[in-house]
Order: C-alpha cells, then structure tokens, then sequence
C-alpha cells in the first residue's frame, strides 16, 4: 500500500522539472490521482523539491482545494456563492447534512460519501446548484437531494452482494 | 437543397447542468449521417433561464430557436422541423427583448461557433486581429489603438489597459510576462467561464496581441479550478494554435515568439488579485504584496508583468480589427465600450448579457431580465461582489458606468449582477459577504483578518435578535479602520456591502436590533414557522423532512410545530406542496 503510494507520486514527481513554479502543480496531479494528499506524498514531494515540508504543507493548507483526507466514493459539493446562497443553498446543504449524518468537509464512515461546500461553480443562473461527481445539478430542492441519494444507494446495494439494507445514507425520505 | 442546414446545441456548463448533453444525443441520434445536416455543439447564448438551447439555421440564413428542450422535443424538432421542414412553432422563443438593448464584442462568438474548433474560430474572422497587427502595425501603434479605443480593465478597477501596455512595454527588465487572470472569484459571476467555454481563442489572440504590444515571449492563464470545462476547452485551443503555428516560434512569418502555459488556481477567492496571483503562479502561498512596484516594473519572478482580465483580452482582437473609435462609439464619455454581466437571483431571464455602458440598472432588470420572477416586488442589487455594495430600487436610473457606479456606493467590479425581491434580508446579504471576506482573507493584515471577524461577530449577532445599542456605529467605525489599514483590495472593499446596506437599508437592521424582527422573515432566530390547519392535508411530507423531529401529527390530519424544537431551518417550508406552512 505504501509501496503503491510511493510509485504513483513517483510517476507523477518525473512528468513535472522540480522548479518551485511547478510545486501547486504537482500537488493538484497527486490530489487528482489519489483523491488527497496523504502526509507520506507531501514528504516525498518536499524531498523531490528541495524545500522542507512544513513549505508543502503550508501551501496545501493555504488553497481550500486540497483536502487532507480522503474523500467519499461520490462527493457532493453544495454551492453557497451569493446567488445559491438567495436561492436557497443553505436549506440544501442542511438536507445533505441531515441525511448523510455528516457536516460540511466531512465523509460519512463507510466513505461512500463526502460533503463539501464550494463558493460558485459559475451557474448562477440555475440556483441552487450541487456539483455531484463533477457533474452540475441546478435547481436542486430537498426532494431531488433525496432522489439523488436513493439512486446513489440503490447503486450501492446493487454493487455490494449479498444485498444490505441501506442505512443513514440516503434511503427512503419517509424513512429516516 | 446545397448548403447545409446547421443544428446548434449550446454545450456550456450552464447547458449540460440544464440536460443539453442528453438533448446532443438525442438530435445526434436522429441526424447522424443526414446529408445537408450539420450537428453542431457551442457555447453560451447567455440564456441560461432557457437552457437547453438548440438553434436551427436554414441554409438561407434563417434562424429558429428552441428553448427549454427536452430529448423527446429534441427528436420531434429534428424529425418536424430539420428533415421535414417545418418548423415546432409552438416551442419556438422569440428573443426580442433579450437581444434588442444587447451590443455583443466580447460575447461576439459566443452560442455561434464551435469552442472546439479552430477552424469555426478562423471563419468567424478569428486570428486576422493578430495578422494585422504583425503585418501592419507596430507595438506602438497597438497600443494608440487601445489608447483610442478608451478599453479599461474588466476584471474590477478599471485601469486603462493602453497605459498598463505602454507601462510594461518601456519598463527596462527583461524578460517581460503577460498574465490572463481567470480566476473569477466573485461568487455569483460566470462571465469569465462562459467567455472560456464559447469562444477561448477570442482570449488567445487578446493576448497574443498584447504580448506583441508590450514584448512579451510568455505568458500565463491562470484559470480558476472550479471551472473543469472551461480547462479543457483552454486546453484544446492551446494545442490547436500551437499546431497552426498561432503559438509558438515565429508567427505568421513575423519573427515573432510567443506560447502560453496554463495554471489552474486552487480555490483561493485572493489569488485573483494580481500580485497575491503571481505568488500563487511562482509556487508559494497567494498572498497579496505592498505595490509598488506595480507589476509594470516588477511583477512575476521580479519582471516587468501585465495583467489583465479575460473579458479585457477578449475585446482587445475586436479594437484592432474594427478600431478604437469604432469601440468608443458605445459607452459614455469615460466608460467606453460595453460590458458582460452576469445576471443572477429572483430575476426572471437570468443569464449573460452584453450591454453599452451607460445603461441604466432598471434597463437591464426590467427590459432585458424580463423583471422579478416571483412577480414580488424588485427591491435591490448587488454589484460587484464581495467588494460591491447594494443598490436599492430607487436606485436603479443609475447609468452603469464605473464612476456613477461608484458615486452610488456601489463598483462596476467584474460584472456579477445579483438581483433580489423583498424577500432579501439585507442585513443576511451583508452577513453573507463578510462570512465569505473572513473565510477568503489570507491573513497578512491584521485589520483584515480580525477586523473582519469582529463585523461578522457583531453581525451575526444582530441577525440573532441579539444586537446591542451602538451595534451600527461599532460597525461603521470598524469599516473604516479595515478600508484604510488593509494592503490589498480584498480587505479595502471587504466592509463595502455592510456600509451600503446600512446606507440604503438602515432601517432593516434597526428593525433586527431594536424589534427582535427580520421584515424579509429570512433571519432564522428572529422568525416562527407555523401550520395553517386549513391548508394542511395531513400529507406527512413536512414531517418526514423535518431535521429535529419538531414536527408530529396524524396522516390526514391537520401537522403541528412543536416550537421548542424548531430550529428554523425552512425545509417544511420548502418541501410543502400545499402552502400550508407560514412564516412569521
Ligand atoms: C480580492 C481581489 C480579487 C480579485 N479577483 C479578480 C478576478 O477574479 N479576476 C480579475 O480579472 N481580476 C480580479 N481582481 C483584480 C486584479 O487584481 C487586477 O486588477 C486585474 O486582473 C487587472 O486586469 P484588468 O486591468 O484587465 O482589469 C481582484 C482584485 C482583488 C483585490
Ligand atoms: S452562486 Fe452558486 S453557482 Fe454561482
């Protein structure tokens, strides 16, 4: 696992020259391979580099795109920028929150899933908005928040064999 | 039949949110290998409210547009209108208003061409700007054009981009950068994507011109990451110029080099501002510097570096091609040109418009943005973000220019336009952007970074019915000091929409401070949410969102609140399909 680790920052420390100019990109290559920046490949990079690690470590913490720890299986980032945040964004972000048991920057324990708040992904026009798995979801009211969660559990279940009975995450709106 | 009829879907971010992939295929499955049909995906025509789009061009030259389209309307519009010739005219949109007070230079491609293709680009007259320049120009005469043109920075202060130019080109240093800022910060604006999305060459060749006016042999995008389309679509036109030998080592035949790298930020609302952009650029944490020296003299890596805004590059190919004068004729006497806005909130068109400067904000909201959506009462906007401020309506002759702008209180900034009804608290609103100015400042002023904190405190506390005698004029003492004693401008603006709330709105917060009562009925701790037992069927909907079990009751029978337990939080509200909850 570590071995693993240690290959696939590698990889991506030898497609990049060691230039300071080059550090936030090598950082978003190994966040985009790994799904975060786990403390080993921050090192590892601070070696490749040159510079202490507490120099990566305090860029990483500086930008609010780099996470620390992993992220769920799918991510919901709630948009709470000005328009979403009229629109309704919060009444949203509660909805999640209540369902998946979690707060904002959490990740429910089985890391199926992972909440984020983001500050405007720029369609405005369609607010409120949640950007799932990347994609852009506008207009979304409690209701959709929960069929996106039953079809994101149904998809779960079908994937886990024998079939379990979901729980916290997602599920029925009358169930809970 | 001869020439081809053209089916355009607009595949922006706004588009695919709305279903417009699903529609693509939909057409594509129908029109695939049709002869004298051309299936083609575009950017943004800025109607965001209708999206999906598709437009249907005869060979003619008639245009016809679906909007709100579904996949199944999709195929009946391709089967109907493109192989049987007659148009749907029931789901046919006539644009009228939206367009007919609208001027389009930078959004001149925008929803027309192909972001994808170079080749959609090069037809549309694309890169003869930066022939011409190379040709028949020289550095000098670029920037007299620009000069003449009177073009001031879009993304916020408004700087004259001729002197920015002139200023870098005679610094001594060498070498020189050009930087495109895209990291569009402000939360409630898309200009900058949608711009990126449609038409990314328009961008390139901005810059190309610029690098060639200044002498600059590189440059840099620095494009938000929030933004994943419009990175690609970068990507893409990056690679195609380089290939067409738009970029690179001697273009054109000219001699002259120029290529571009691009950098993606990584959600750090203050590296949009230039310097803390250049740090962010050289690797480091994107903290803001003291200037001067201004970037002109000392910018990335300590040489001379102009910066400017997307929306700024992407007029620059349009002044040289048609001439500044020609660019001057719209706008006012110091605001030359037009600009993009995005507009946003309980308006009933939102989307992206292109207006001369110069128009009045009642213009825009009523004629173009087809006025309130809720048929509420228009009672303000926002204008310029986090370092805007709110307009009230009685505000709203104001011609938007960026000095009447900003003599009403407010900034022209990057062209974010938020609209809201008189269900906005403004105090929430002004609360909303100081949370956002506490959570993006950086930390090197202390002004900023406590100050801040302290207005958000007293805010919050405000908007708990909780709010203390002297509360306003702490707040406005406050203000001041952060605007005077803050380095950069995320801490100089960061009090401007609290100041402009409690300039036009005062009232609402001595309603919060001295009656415990929020007259928009958004503040949670200051409102009672109720069931009307004559309204309530007994659905069980209410309860089964509720967050705290506060709310019980028999199926089919009139619901209750149990007001101990009521956090406030409004799902019953917004879930109930029978308006049986009220808010007092
Ligand atoms: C906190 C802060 C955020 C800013 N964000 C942006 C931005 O997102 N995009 C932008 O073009 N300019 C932004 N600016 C303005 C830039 O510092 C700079 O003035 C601008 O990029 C210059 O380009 P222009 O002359 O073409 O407007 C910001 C400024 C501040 C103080
Ligand atoms: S404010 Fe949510 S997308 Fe812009």
């Amino acid at each position: 696992m570590e071995e693993q680790l240690h290959a696939a920052v590698a990889a991506i420390l030898r497609q990049y020259d060691h230039r300071r100019g080059n550090l936030l990109p090598v950082l978003q290559a190994v966040q985009a391979r790994l799904g975060y920046l786990p403390p080993e490949a921050m090192e590892q990079i601070a070696s490749a580099f040159g510079v202490p690690p507490v120099d990566v470590y305090s860029v990483a913490t500086f930008y609010a795109q780099f996470r620390l720890k992993p992220p769920g299986r799918h991510q919901f980032k709630v948009c709470l920028g000005t328009a979403c945040h009229l629109m309704g964004g919060h009444t949203v972000l509660d909805c999640f929150e209540r369902r998946l048991g979690i707060k904002e920057g959490e990740t429910t324990p089985d890391r199926e899933f992972g909440l984020e708040r983001v500050a405007c992904v720029g369609c405005c026009a369609l607010a409120p908005v949640v950007v799932v798995d990347g994609r852009v979801e506008g207009r979304v009211s409690p209701t959709r928040v929960d069929g996106l969660l039953l079809s994101f559990s149904l998809e779960k279940s079908r994937r886990e064999t024998p079939a379990t009975p979901t729980n916290g995450g997602g599920g029925s709106p009358y169930g809970a | 039949m001869g020439a081809p009829k053209i089916v355009r879907v607009g595949l922006a971010t706004c588009g695919i949110a709305a279903g417009a992939d699903k529609v693509f295929q939909a057409l594509a499955q129908e029109l695939t290998g049709q002869q004298d049909v051309w299936l083609k995906q575009t950017g943004c025509l800025g109607m965001c409210h209708n999206e999906p789009l598709v437009e249907v061009l005869t060979p003619a030259g008639e245009s016809y547009l679906y909007t709100k389209v579904t996949p199944e309307k999709a195929t009946d519009i391709a089967r109907r209108h493109v192989l049987g010739g007659e148009p749907v005219r029931d789901w046919l949109f006539d644009d009228g208003h939206y367009l007919a007070k609208q001027k389009r230079v930078v959004l001149r491609n925008s929803g027309r061409i192909d972001p994808e293709s170079i080749d959609d680009y090069l037809e549309a007259g694309g890169y003869q700007a930066i022939a011409k320049a190379l040709r028949e120009m020289t550095p000098e005469q670029v920037i007299g054009e620009l000069e003449k043109s009177g073009l001031r920075g879009r993304g916020g202060a408004g700087f004259p981009t001729y002197l920015k130019w002139r200023l870098t080109r005679q610094s001594p240093g060498r070498p020189k950068y050009i930087i495109c800022n895209a990291d569009e910060g402000d939360p409630g604006a898309f200009m900058d994507r949608s711009v990126l999305e449609s038409d990314p060459h328009s961008v390139l060749e901005g810059m190309l011109i610029a690098a060639y006016a200044i002498g600059a042999r590189e440059g840099y995008i620095y494009v938000r990451a929030e933004y994943p389309l419009a990175v690609k679509r970068l990507k893409l036109a990056l690679a195609a110029a380089r290939e067409r030998g738009f970029l690179g080592e001697n273009i054109l035949g000219s001699g002259f080099d120029f290529d571009l790298k691009l950098r993606e930020g990584a959600g750090a609302f203050v590296c949009g501002e230039e310097t803390a952009l250049m740090m962010s650029i050289e690797g480091k944490r994107g903290m803001p510097r003291f200037r001067p020296p201004f970037p002109a003299e000392s910018g990335l890596w300590g040489k001379p570096t102009s910066i400017n805004n997307v929306e700024t590059y992407a007029n620059v190919p349009w002044i040289i091609l048609n001439g500044g004068e020609a660019f001057a004729q719209y706008g006012t006497e110091r605001s030359k040109g037009t600009k993009v806005f995005a507009l946003a909130g309980t308006i009933t068109r939102g989307g992206l418009i292109e207006v001369p400067m110069g128009i009045t904000i009642r213009e825009i909201v009523f004629e173009i943005g087809g006025g309130i959506r809720s048929g509420r009462e228009f009672k303000a906007v926002q204008i310029g973000g986090p370092s805007g401020g709110c307009l009230p309506a009685s505000l709203a002759d104001t011609p938007v220019d960026y000095e009447s702008l900003t003599q009403a209180g407010a900034i022209m900034g990057s062209g974010g336009l938020l609209v809201m009804d008189d269900s906005a608290c403004m105090v929430d609103v002004a609360k909303f952007f100081l949370d956002f100015t506490v959570k993006e400042s950086c930390g090197k002023c202390t002004f900023c970074r406590l100050g801040t904190k302290q207005m958000q405190a007293i805010l919050q506390r405000i908007t708990n019915g909780e709010g203390r005698e002297g509360d306003l004029e702490l707040l406005e003492e406050l203000a001041n000091s952060i605007s005077r004693a803050s380095l950069c401008g995320l801490g100089q603006t960061a009090p401007n929409p609290v100041l402009t709330t409690l300039r036009f709105f005062r009232d609402e917060y001595e309603a919060h401070l001295y009656e415990k009562r929020c007259p928009a009925k958004k503040c949670r701790a200051l409102i009672r949410y109720q069931v009307n037992p004559d309204r309530c069927n007994g659905c069980g909907l209410c309860n089964s969102y509720c967050p705290t079990n506060a709310i019980s009751g028999e199926k089919k029978r009139p619901f209750s609140i149990d007001q101990n337990l009521c956090t406030h939080c409004g799902l019953c509200f917004n879930v109930c399909r029978h308006e049986a909850i009220s808010v007092n």
